[in-house]
């Protein structure tokens, strides 16, 4: 019973930050529960949510967990900073650092970054390609809640277990049981896992949704440039993720079942845990940045009112990037010995990606040239984009320079140059897409104003944070170590970058305020087309009806929604509405998601009898699953004509 | 004429500093990478310089052109200014800009390939000392095979003689950085990796090591001492003479988790460190073939 206690309870998480965080995470859980019972809406919730097959509401409900990975995984950057300010700070202890940079990598890469992808893509690609949902929507449905589960998995480390503590990237040997002996790493490999499961399914899904229900007459090259970069990050998570799930599934062997893959002796190699790692992980930087590509693509169009510039040589360079980003990724261990013509083959191919990167910036630019450029939220991000992105490729660059990255390597330049390409690029984006498309997600608009504050806040905090951190680098600072003494010139920069720190935290809060007022104040979308937007998105209500278009679109050219409205046809002519079948809600993917996560964590403790039944139920639900007719929801073409009407869509 | 030069000097001074990211404190000597002390930090600086100045015109292009366009651009109230919503391509602009970016990047392939190899590469006709790194948790063994000593934590090499580090761990991976001296190694469990460093002046430089390895990690610092070469010749006979062997017990409790303080030892087991035979047979990659 004690052994069990302290397998659960380990001392690092009974510190007081941990017991504040549990108290109040019991705090906002009652607090959740007790509206839910009080305004009888758990109902409402199976049915509307948690049951949905919808791809609108999971890309909202994708939303909202990668609000929550960014306020976490935030935090965890808070901390990190503040321990930081100081020399010879006694803020954090190093386990808790390491613990705290660890989460800190993991959530903003998986929990964060991709959820968000997901949420835009979940929430617009059907609506941009005139589809009424994606390919395989169950599927869809699955993929989230493995990921929702994997996330409330890895979060429950510092409650119960402890966190893992060997970085984001955890690099064998560290992760063996030798050097690692508690439960926290088997957290991220086994969170990392199941997500990883839905991750690879949602780029199947939307590989073939993309290649397969497109709107009549949109062939690929008609597609907006964010189907595209769907298309193509698609086929780098099928490609790429498998990499990662080898490195996660090998470690989880060493470290459970007594393999020896990556361990010091026993032949166990390492570097190979290294190879495997980057193989995904280079790609993924790639998974991560294009879909921001393709947003702002989107963005700088409407808002220059301009068709974008050299379109195809958009996609060519998307997939020139994505074809280069499979043949770089040595660029991440350059100084493990793996001699000159290696390293410098891969110098020089990572160096070649600068110049599709290059093409694209040039032709944002220059659709903005002759266009007239409205100062909206989602325009900002993209103009904070373009000279941020421009510096963190430029450093990248640099980082490529083989004999210079023996001297940047693992230093704070390099920590400056990721968060300048992934901040600058990915969560820029992101944001960007997010102010987008919210009207077409909630049918009303983000405010603008408490927005612009929030985008200054953000913008400025980021580059007094990661500013000093290249100078820091080349003060010789190397990442990943919580203290350091005086003397060394050190001290200024770390203060001036957490002070950015928290003014990055300030633009985050004002965003949730912006947020919620918005919710409060709706300021209501009622044309559908609130930024006079070029796409098929645009050309239905605010929020899209459950069936998308009354109407499956026919598209002749690029920007079909803008050619229609100058052909001023607008509108839907009732004679051509058809019943249209949905698939029906299903409370599978809920329960599967259950499933893994009671096998997951009995697998974390190696509580096998546990992990058994969750396997069980996971067995038994997928041959259910697989028996189980498709079972759809049928709109007359009544209903949809009255539903039309009522938004007053139909050509009179 | 005069005035012109001194501008553009002073231009091509500004752009070169700016470029290296030190606007301000560019001179402090704080900035350890800007300050080599020795031929291989030398040239990767040099290399750092080249490819931030390519980098820094870059830049400054872009943003120039951004600026103009988002100013000349922008919706004015009264909707005035340019408008030209057709102009979406143009297949000799397009080719420019995939043209001049791929010179760029041939021309800092070159130095970079030709460097990559060149400080891969013994120096020629130099008779070199070796000294076998081996990283603990939370410790650095130092041991000279020719002079049969050993150190913890700090490392004394002699001047303008070109040093042979062969690096490996008893521990999860750390890399061996010498920021003054030059750029860092990996030092991995079951493979031993070289790095070439050269003093080119005495003085005492700090190293630390630049992957996390677990809990005391951050302390992981040591002191190279470049040492005149007969100051070094003395203070190896010096350690011989008076400081005690390092036993395999000895080495065992390096083995134990914990920092350790600075210490000097007469002698090592032979077992101390995985057999290589100082010149090339060092396993994997390039190493093997020479």
């Amino acid at each position: 019973m004690t052994n069990l206690m302290a397998q659960l309870f380990p001392p690092s998480v009974l510190r007081p930050m941990e017991l504040g965080a549990d108290v109040s995470i019991v705090f906002a859980a009652a607090a959740l529960l007790l509206i839910l019972t009080r305004r009888h809406l758990w109902g409402w919730l199976w049915r509307e949510w948690i049951t949905t097959v919808d791809h609108k509401k999971i890309g909202i409900m994708y939303l909202i967990a990668a609000m929550l990975g960014l306020f976490r995984g935030g935090v965890d950057a808070l901390l990190l900073r503040t321990q930081l300010a100081l020399p010879q700070n006694t803020f954090l202890g190093a386990e808790h650092y390491n613990e705290i940079f660890t989460t800190h990598g993991t959530i903003m890469v998986f929990f964060m970054a991709m959820p968000f992808i997901f949420a835009l893509f979940n929430i617009a690609i059907p609506l941009m390609i005139g589809a009424r949902d994606v390919a395989f929507p169950r599927l869809n449905a699955i993929s989230f809640w493995l990921f929702a589960f994997a996330f409330l998995l890895f979060n429950m480390s510092f409650v119960v277990g402890g966190s893992p503590n060997a970085g984001w990237t955890a690099y064998a040997p560290l992760t063996e049981l030798r050097f690692n002996p508690g439960v926290g790493e088997n957290y991220y490999l086994i969170a990392l896992q199941i997500s990883g499961i839905g991750t690879i399914a949602t780029g199947v899904n939307f590989l073939v949704t993309i290649l397969r229900l497109r709107a009549p007459g949109m062939a690929l090259m008609k597609m907006p440039l964010f189907a595209w970069s769907a298309l193509i990050t698609s086929s780098l998570i099928i490609f790429a993720f498998p990499a990662l799930t080898v490195a996660l599934a090998l470690t989880v062997l060493d470290r459970l079942f007594g393999a020896s893959f990556f361990t010091i002796g026993h032949a166990g190699m390492p570097m190979m845990y290294v190879n495997l790692f980057w193989i995904w992980g280079h790609p993924e930087v790639y998974i991560l940045v294009l879909p921001a590509f393709g947003i702002f693509s989107e963005v700088v169009a409407t808002f220059s009112r301009k068709a974008l510039f050299g379109y195809s040589a958009m996609v060519g360079s998307l997939l020139a990037i994505s074809l280069l980003s499979y043949g770089v990724w040595v660029h991440h261990f350059f100084t493990m010995g793996a001699g000159a013509v290696v390293n410098a083959f891969f110098g020089v191919s990572t160096m070649l990606i600068a110049i599709p990167t290059g093409v694209k910036v040039f032709n944002w630019i220059f659709t903005m040239w002759g266009g007239r450029i409205r100062m909206t939220c989602a325009m900002l991000w993209q103009l904070a984009f373009i000279p941020t992105f421009v510096v963190g490729g430029a450093t990248g660059v640099l980082l490529a320079v083989v004999p210079g990255d023996y001297q940047f390597h693992n230093s704070y330049f390099l920590v400056a140059h990721f968060h300048n390409v992934l901040i600058g690029g990915v969560v820029f984006g992101l944001f960007s897409g997010l102010y987008y498309w919210w009207p077409k997600m909630f049918g009303y608009m983000l405010n603008e104003r408490q927005g612009k504050w929030a985008f200054w806040f953000f913008l400025i905090g980021f580059w007094v944070t990661f500013f000093p951190q290249y100078l820091l680098g080349l003060e010789g600072m190397t990442r990943r170590i919580y203290i350091y003494p005086r003397g060394l010139g050190w001290s200024l920069p770390n203060l001036v970058s957490t002070l950015g720190a928290y003014a990055m935290g300030i633009g985050f809060v004002i965003l949730v305020y912006s947020i919620v007022y918005s919710m409060r104040h709706r300021e209501l979308d009622l044309t559908g087309d609130p930024w006079d937007g070029r796409t098929l998105e645009w050309s239905i209500p605010s929020p899209a009806p459950e069936y998308n278009f009354a109407v499956l679109p026919k598209v002749s050219s690029r920007d079909a929604w803008w050619a229609t409205k100058h052909a001023g046809a607008r509108g839907v002519a009732v004679d051509e509405i058809g019943p249209v079948a949905v698939p029906r809600n299903t409370g599978a993917p809920f329960m599967l998601g259950l499933c893994f996560f009671v096998a997951g964590f009995g697998a974390v403790f190696s509580w096998w009898p546990i992990a058994v039944a969750g396997l069980a139920g996971i067995l038994s639900l997928l041959v259910a699953g697989w028996l189980r007719e498709p079972d759809d929801h049928l709109f007359s073409a009544d209903e949809i004509r009255r539903s039309e009407a009522a938004l007053g869509r139909l050509k009179a | 004429m005069h005035v012109c030069r001194g501008i553009c000097r002073r231009l091509v001074r500004w752009l070169s500093i700016a470029a290296t990211g030190v606007l301000a404190a560019g001179c402090g000597r704080q900035y350890v990478v800007l300050h080599p002390a020795g031929p291989v930090a030398a040239s990767e600086l040099h290399l750092i310089e080249t490819a931030s100045i390519a980098m820094g015109v870059v830049i400054l292009f872009v943003l120039g052109l951004f600026a103009v366009t988002v100013v000349r651009f922008r919706e004015r109230r009264d909707g005035s200014g340019p408008y030209a919503p057709a102009w979406n391509g143009s297949r000799r602009l397009e080719a420019l800009l995939f043209a001049v970016p791929l010179l760029i990047v041939a021309f800092l392939a070159v130095p970079t390939v030709s460097q990559t190899f060149a400080l891969d590469r013994l120096p020629p006709g130099r008779h070199d000392l070796v000294v076998d790194v081996t990283s603990f948790d939370y410790k650095w063994l130092f041991l000279y095979p020719r002079q049969r000593i050993a150190t913890v934590n700090y490392v004394d090499i002699p001047v303008h003689t070109p040093v042979l580090f062969e690096l490996t761990a008893d521990s999860p991976m750390n890399t061996f950085w010498v920021p003054q001296l030059g750029g860092m190694e990996y030092a991995m469990p079951g493979r031993v990796l070289p790095l070439y460093l050269e003093a080119g002046r005495s003085g005492a430089y700090a190293g630390r090591s630049a992957n996390f390895s677990g809990v005391g990690f951050a302390h992981m610092v040591f002191t190279v001492h470049a040492l005149s070469p007969g100051r070094f010749g003395r203070w190896a006979a010096a350690v011989r003479r008076i400081s005690p062997p390092l036993t395999m017990a000895g080495y065992r409790g390096l083995l134990a988790a914990g920092e350790a303080p600075r210490a000097s030892f007469s002698s090592y087991p032979p077992e101390a460190f995985p057999r290589t035979s100082h010149g090339f047979t060092l396993q994997g990659g390039m190493y093997e073939s020479r």
